[in-house]
């Protein structure tokens, strides 16, 4: 067993924020990771970091955009966190040597970026989350901090107390790909969560293959509610054969969007009459989707990005990168011809409940980053608001789990106060099957060691139960692959939870999700081998997939109104009166339960009253 | 058939001691097994059969714990092809179609995570970024060259890793402004001069098509030279650092290795001049060394 103060999971922007910032506060920390740390997608990020570094912008007008962004379901206290700490954070990436693009005077350069009121989005030409990344990286070298890389994590070590807020995490139990072997990993203070997105429930995404939701879905099996989950952002320009992202510094620095008459529909259909292209990232890939619903798409399947008028020397100063994509993954070469883009799955809004210091309702138990709901960005995020969460979000983590005294947080975790329990409507069962029943596939229920075991023994009894699992899944001889399973979930989620929802279609897709639950008691890997097996790998993570699928469906289902992202068919307006809240869904060993809790509007030195969302 | 999957495996050091019907068991359960996936592959085959345009990839197999894989081998796979697939789309579709243990890296599909560099018709490209249309016939996907294959098309990539570690390859400077908020300044030309070095995405082709690497292990070698170059370059740094830079680039194994064959330079799909990178530093520690002179 390996042992550690603090333990990281994931090696994105945000694990490496959490574990520079824990070993500033002295503590001995490792990061766990599936990939070698510039591996991770925050590689891929391209736009921007938004952060209130000039005179004429403030953190409060940062805040504000947020909230309404957010349409009123972001968290104050976290929202203004973000928009406080973002400006000395992204500093701080400077002056670790990150190569920003620069303004004539030499200061780091901002731009416009959708639904900001500044241009307040800090960029490194269109590749900053590589920028970001590597940058970082190069200060965990220097720190000597160590990284199990290529080890996949597979559950968490927490105890069995029946309240998930009364449960402590003492670790985790990961596997190493190179060699198979299954191992503990004993965390003296705290485990932190920062495995990223979750892109791969759906078959088009910006997402990485490695976007599993891995985080989300193990600290829920482990107690840990999901909050927010139907809150997906689908990105308006993505490339439609192979959804790779066209940032949006694109529209910031005046790329326009043409239907296939060549009207420029984002004014001329009204759909964002002042900001246009420019409007909230929901808001432009709805109106994509209607002009293609409404025949004036081409091809029947997207719309045109146009840049060639920015002129080819702008372009390749701020957006070079974009050229290379377009051209490698489209065959369009943007400099002679509009690029195709359409909506694709880009960001989770929601994840794993945490409180503006990163804190779960388990003891010992952090999420940053893409995988945590604080909630900084509630129904929608603005386009450059991810980085700064990493930053901002991964430090208070690392520092929290290392010990650092924090201010008290604002927000709950965990059912504690106001919260409200609420019925639950499916066509089918939900959560695990053959609940009560000896399961082999199981993915990391609570460890029972008994009321007087040690957190060693906790780590130890959690190994051996994984030992178990991947036993019995490499031994059964036959039956049913996870690319099968995993293929029809995604092509069941991209059906019927994407851009627009219908109550019939959300059924639809837990019935198809169940079929899948089902088909994975019967999932076998084919390859046997222990050595750099990725069809054990996969299969694993098909599990994640299943608990994450239902999650945005059901609460795509249970939220009857339109806000943000989450659009119904049913319901076209936002019901503030019923829909101030978070849902919350808790794994409760097996037996999913819905519950809300109130959004908090109250910030600092004001309430964010919601208004009408136009752009 | 149009692959050739490993028979399944006969564990003989287990079955020498489970009794005999058990034995018989487990046979009639490989067996099972075998025929299962006969019959999806004769499928997954048909389907590709039918298609117009399917493509012949031949792919290198190595596995060190399964006995049919630890001579190497080559696989034949048939996929049918897509407008716009990829090296790493048809590696995928095999792998989800016929043989669930083709194993490779793999994560963003845009070439940022630096994951599938391959050895690719021989030469070393990102199974990403490398169009099918644009290759001949059967199209031959081996691991990398110079480095240990692990299984498959996985090599290890400790040595490359270590190499890029040894340069000291993170920011160094003196003169950092005081306030949490005040910024270093630093000029778009200098900026624009490190620009291409901080592309790399450490695939290691550079490393992997170099002869000198090859022949020297301890050459640190086109990627961890260029990373030097990204800081040696970049003004915020200071003269005493750029100092101290050029002297760890001037040792044994470092740039006077180089040769100038431009391997590195062909190979790189972030189009990073690395041999010019090289050269510069080579100049620059020759200017310094005229300084003390």
């Amino acid at each position: 067993m390996y042992e550690h103060d603090v333990i990281v999971v994931g090696a994105g922007g945000a694990g490496l924020r959490a574990a520079i910032a824990a070993h500033e506060e002295g503590a001995d920390v490792a990061i766990v990771s599936k990939l070698h740390p510039v591996r991770s997608h925050t590689g891929a990020a391209e736009g921007g970091i938004n952060a209130a570094l000039r005179e004429a912008d403030s953190w409060e007008d940062h805040a504000y955009d947020t909230m309404k962004g957010s349409d009123y379901l972001a968290d104050a206290p976290a929202a203004e966190t973000l928009c406080k700490d973002s400006p000395k954070e992204t500093i701080k990436l400077e002056h670790w040597g990150m190569a920003f693009s620069r303004d004539d005077d030499g200061r780091v350069s901002q731009r416009p970026f959708g639904g900001l009121s500044f241009p307040r989005t800090t960029y490194a030409g269109a590749e900053t989350g590589h920028q970001l990344l590597h940058t970082m990286y190069e200060q965990l070298v220097k720190r000597g901090i160590k990284v199990y890389d290529e080890w996949h994590v597979t559950r968490l070590a927490v105890s069995d107390e029946e309240r998930p807020e009364d449960r402590t995490c003492h670790g985790i139990v990961a596997y190493d790909v190179q060699t198979g072997k299954i191992e503990g990993f004993r965390a003296r203070n705290g485990v932190i969560l920062a495995t990223g997105g979750l892109g791969q429930v759906y078959d088009h995404t910006t997402n990485a293959v490695a976007n599993t939701g891995d985080g989300v879905a193990m600290a829920y099996r482990a107690g840990v509610p999901m909050e927010d989950m139907e809150f997906i952002q689908f990105h308006p320009t993505t490339l439609p054969s192979t959804g790779v992202l066209i940032t949006e510094g694109v529209r910031g620095e005046g790329g326009i969007l043409y239907n296939e008459n060549g009207e420029r529909f984002m004014f001329e259909y009204g759909y964002a009459n002042n900001l246009g292209e420019l409007a909230s990232r929901d808001v432009v890939s709805r109106a994509e989707l209607t002009e293609v619903n409404e025949g004036r798409g081409i091809e029947d399947e997207y719309v045109h990005l146009d840049m060639r008028h920015l002129g080819e020397e702008r372009i390749i100063d701020r957006l070079e990168n974009i050229i290379h994509l377009s051209e490698d993954f489209e065959g369009v070469n943007p400099l002679d011809a509009p690029m195709p883009v359409k909506p694709g799955q880009h960001y989770a809004m929601g994840g794993v409940e945490t409180d503006e210091n990163g804190e779960t309702c388990i003891t010992g138990l952090y999420a940053a980053g893409e995988c945590a709901c604080a909630s900084v960005h509630g129904g929608n995020r603005l386009g450059g608001n991810a980085l700064p969460e990493l930053i901002v979000f991964g430090k208070r983590a690392g520092h929290h789990a290392a010990g650092k005294d924090m201010e008290t947080a604002k927000i709950t975790t965990g059912k504690v106060g106001d919260y409200e329990e609420a019925e639950l409507e499916s066509p089918v069962q939900l959560g695990e099957v053959g609940i009560g029943e000896d399961v082999v596939a199981d993915g990391g229920a609570a460890a029972d060691a008994g009321a007087s075991a040690s957190g060693a023994d906790l780590v130890q009894r959690a190994v051996e139960d994984e030992r178990e699992t991947i036993d019995a899944l490499l031994e059964k001889e036959d039956g049913i692959q996870h690319a099968e399973i995993r293929e029809r979930v995604q092509k069941s989620m991209t059906r019927n939870v994407n851009v627009f929802r219908e109550e019939e279609a959300l059924k639809d897709a837990l019935r198809d999700i169940r079929e899948a639950r089902e088909l994975y008691q019967d999932v076998y890997v084919g390859d046997k081998s222990r050595t750099f097996n990725t069809d054990l790998l996969q299969t694993l993570e098909t599990r994640n997939i299943l608990d994450i699928a239902e999650g945005i469906t059901l609460g795509a289902l249970a939220r009857n109104e339109f806000r943000g992202a989450h659009w119904r068919k049913e319901y076209q307006e936002r019901r503030d009166e019923e829909w101030l809240k978070h849902t919350l869904l808790s794994w409760n060993d097996g037996e999913p339960e819905l519950w809300y809790k109130p959004v908090i509007l109250e910030g600092e030195n004001k309430t964010y009253e919601p208004k009408v969302r136009s752009y | 058939m149009s692959t050739q999957v490993p028979e399944q495996v006969e564990d003989e050091s287990s079955a020498e001691s489970v009794s005999p019907g058990k034995q018989k068991r487990d046979q009639k359960k490989r067996e099972r097994a075998q025929r299962i996936q006969e019959q999806r592959e004769a499928e997954a085959a048909e389907k590709a059969r039918s298609e117009d345009d399917t493509y012949h990839l031949k792919v290198f197999r190595y596995d060190p714990e399964v006995p049919e894989k630890q001579e190497p081998r080559f696989d034949d796979f048939y996929v049918p092809y897509k407008q716009g697939m990829t090296v790493l789309d048809a590696l995928m579709w095999a792998r989800d179609h016929y043989d669930s243990s083709l194993t490779f890296r793999h994560s963003c599909r845009q070439a940022i995570c630096g994951s599938d560099a391959l050895f690719v018709n021989g030469s070393q490209r990102l199974g990403c970024k490398t169009q099918l249309s644009d290759l001949a016939e059967p199209v031959r996907i081996e691991p990398l060259p110079h480095a240990d294959v692990v299984k498959d098309l996985v090599v290890d990539m400790e040595h490359f890793y270590d190499q890029m570690e040894a340069v000291e390859p993170y920011f160094q400077t003196n003169s950092l402004p005081d306030g949490e908020l005040d910024e270093q300044r630093q000029t778009r030309e200098n900026r624009e001069k490190v620009k291409m070095s901080t592309r790399c995405i450490w695939c290691s082709a550079c490393m992997s098509s170099c002869n000198i690497a090859a022949g020297d292990n301890e050459y640190l070698g086109p990627a961890a030279i260029n990373k030097a170059y990204r800081f040696a370059m970049d003004e915020r740094e200071g003269e005493d650092m750029k100092q101290r830079r050029l002297e760890i680039l001037e040792q044994e194994h470092g740039v006077w290795r180089c040769q100038t064959q431009f391997s590195c330079t062909e190979v790189c799909p972030k189009d990073i001049p690395l041999t010019e990178h090289i050269q510069e530093l080579k100049r620059e520690a020759i200017k310094n060394n005229l300084k003390f002179w």
